[in-house]
């Protein structure tokens, strides 16, 4: 298990390097986007419209943040299960996206088209939400604000925890992981 | 007849609502450090320290331990000497809701419609279930339920001639095929019999026995202890990584239910398992 510091945008040069269970540290932008704001931005593009912000290179984060306190950057941010933007996953890597982080595994085409890309999927620690909200030092609403918890945000991290779960070579940490301690008998 | 003010149940669910997404029932940090300890998988035991500390910080600095705070699930038992007065009931808990989601800065995560999915931005309706039972007290029971775990959760009709052995298999694919989704280590409830409503309704309900406790029904014991066993040796581990613990607990419930139907019901709590009661 590898610990890797990535800085955004990232390219191929960063993605290719990574294996499944590397633990990873990313600094530097992330944009958070779940159901409504995929839908919404595929329809905002498909109308022509200019994107709220540079896709290629792009690092995007499943989440929908619990509001914040007074004088709080950011509150609990933990992902949202990912495999509700399946749907759009094909789209945002034709748009240059690199990197998507969440939890919970993603179809088989979406690995596939991780491996066409080469992109990685990423995921947060579940419910570790108050702990990766640590790790946000910025919180900027650029779109969709009406949408409140699942509004597009410019999120400014440093050292962001998340674990490789799917590398550019269509491996999958929930496959491996799971077939390794799938057994009789605990060894302890 | 013992007199109620609807206010005092408001004044209860706000609190409900934050203590339940700060505060971690003792039963289940000791179930989060015995897993820890059993663990092998490194990358396993990472994410156990991670979610240990995110619990801490939650407690220490009012912060929802997930950011899923969930819908508001509420189990009235109402004593039937009691009489409300100052407003109706479900209003003041959804009250209650309004006040504890807006004052703990909780995320509002209710969609008017499943269609339209329009936010009712505070966070109401709750979901409601009131029974009558003897006496003068109110016992409220609160469940935030987030929808990473809840929409891991089913009921089927099995028939009869599934039995014992064809409950454990279905419960155990169904676990299989849920895999990282629900953020395991989870808390699982399996219940059998009733109707197909009633079924659903005792499995959520027994997502509030403390961690380690049995079912009083010997046959439901056995039951528990086997899926867990059955679930652990899944290896799906915490987060879906692979490792040694995939559910901390299963409650199994039953009910009574018709000569030709076998209902069950499977509920799935993830692994900060919240929930709080409060009795007036």
């Amino acid at each position: 298990m590898a610990i890797v510091k990535l800085t955004t945008p990232l390219k191929t040069e960063d993605t290719e390097k990574l294996k499944i269970g590397d633990k990873v540290l990313i600094s530097g932008e992330i944009y958070t986007a779940r159901d409504l704001a995929h839908k919404q931005l595929l329809e905002l593009i498909d109308a022509g419209e200019k994107a709220p912000f540079n896709i290629e290179g792009s690092v995007i984060y499943y989440v929908g943040p619990a509001p914040s306190k007074p004088g709080q950057v950011i509150n609990s941010c933990g992902p949202t299960t990912s495999y509700r933007m399946d749907p759009y996953t094909g789209r945002m890597l034709e748009l240059g996206a690199k990197a998507f982080i969440g939890k919970g595994n993603r179809s088989p085409e979406v690995i596939e088209d991780l491996k066409k890309y080469k992109a990685v999927y990423l995921a947060a620690t579940g419910g570790a939400a108050a702990l990766i909200a640590k790790a946000v030092k910025g919180n900027e609403t650029i779109a969709f604000e009406e949408l409140g918890a699942e509004a597009i945000r410019r999120l400014k991290v440093e050292d962001f925890p998340a674990t490789v779960v799917n590398d550019i070579n269509g491996n999958d940490l929930y496959q491996e992981g799971m077939q390794q301690y799938a057994r009789g008998e605990y060894a302890k | 007849m013992r007199e109620i003010d609807v206010g005092l149940v408001t004044e209860a669910v706000a609190k409900l609502c934050q203590d339940a997404n700060f505060i971690t029932e003792p039963d289940l940090t000791k179930a989060l450090k015995d897993a820890l300890e059993k663990e092998e998988s490194p990358t396993a035991k990472e994410i156990l320290k991670e979610i240990l500390e995110n619990n801490e910080i939650a407690d220490k600095e009012k912060m929802p331990q997930c950011q899923d705070t969930g819908l508001a699930v509420v189990f009235l038992e109402v004593g039937q000497d009691v009489h409300f007065t100052g407003g109706g009931l479900n209003d003041a808990v959804n009250e209650g809701v309004r006040k504890g989601y807006g004052e703990g800065y909780l995320r509002k995560s209710a969609v008017e419609h499943p269609l339209r999915r329009v936010n009712t931005k505070d966070n109401t309706p709750a979901i409601i279930h009131t029974d009558i039972v003897p006496g003068d007290k109110v016992r409220i029971r609160f469940a935030p339920k987030g929808g990473g775990s809840e929409n891991m959760s089913t009921v089927t009709m099995l028939t009869p001639a599934h039995g014992y052995e064809g409950v454990k298999k279905f419960v155990i694919d169904w676990m299989k095929k849920a895999g990282a989704n629900p953020c395991p280590p989870t808390v699982v409830s399996v219940a059998m019999g009733g109707t197909f409503e009633q079924t659903a309704l005792l499995a959520k309900k027994a997502l509030f026995r403390k961690i380690g406790s049995k079912a009083e029904d010997e046959i439901n014991a056995r039951l528990e202890e086997e899926l867990l066993e059955e679930i652990n040796k899944l290896g799906i581990g915490p987060q879906g990584v692979g490792g040694r613990t995939t559910a901390l607990a299963v409650f199994v419930d039953s009910f009574p239910c018709h000569l030709a139907s076998l209902p069950v019901a499977i509920n799935v709590q993830c692994h900060q398992a919240r929930h709080k009661e409060a009795v007036i």
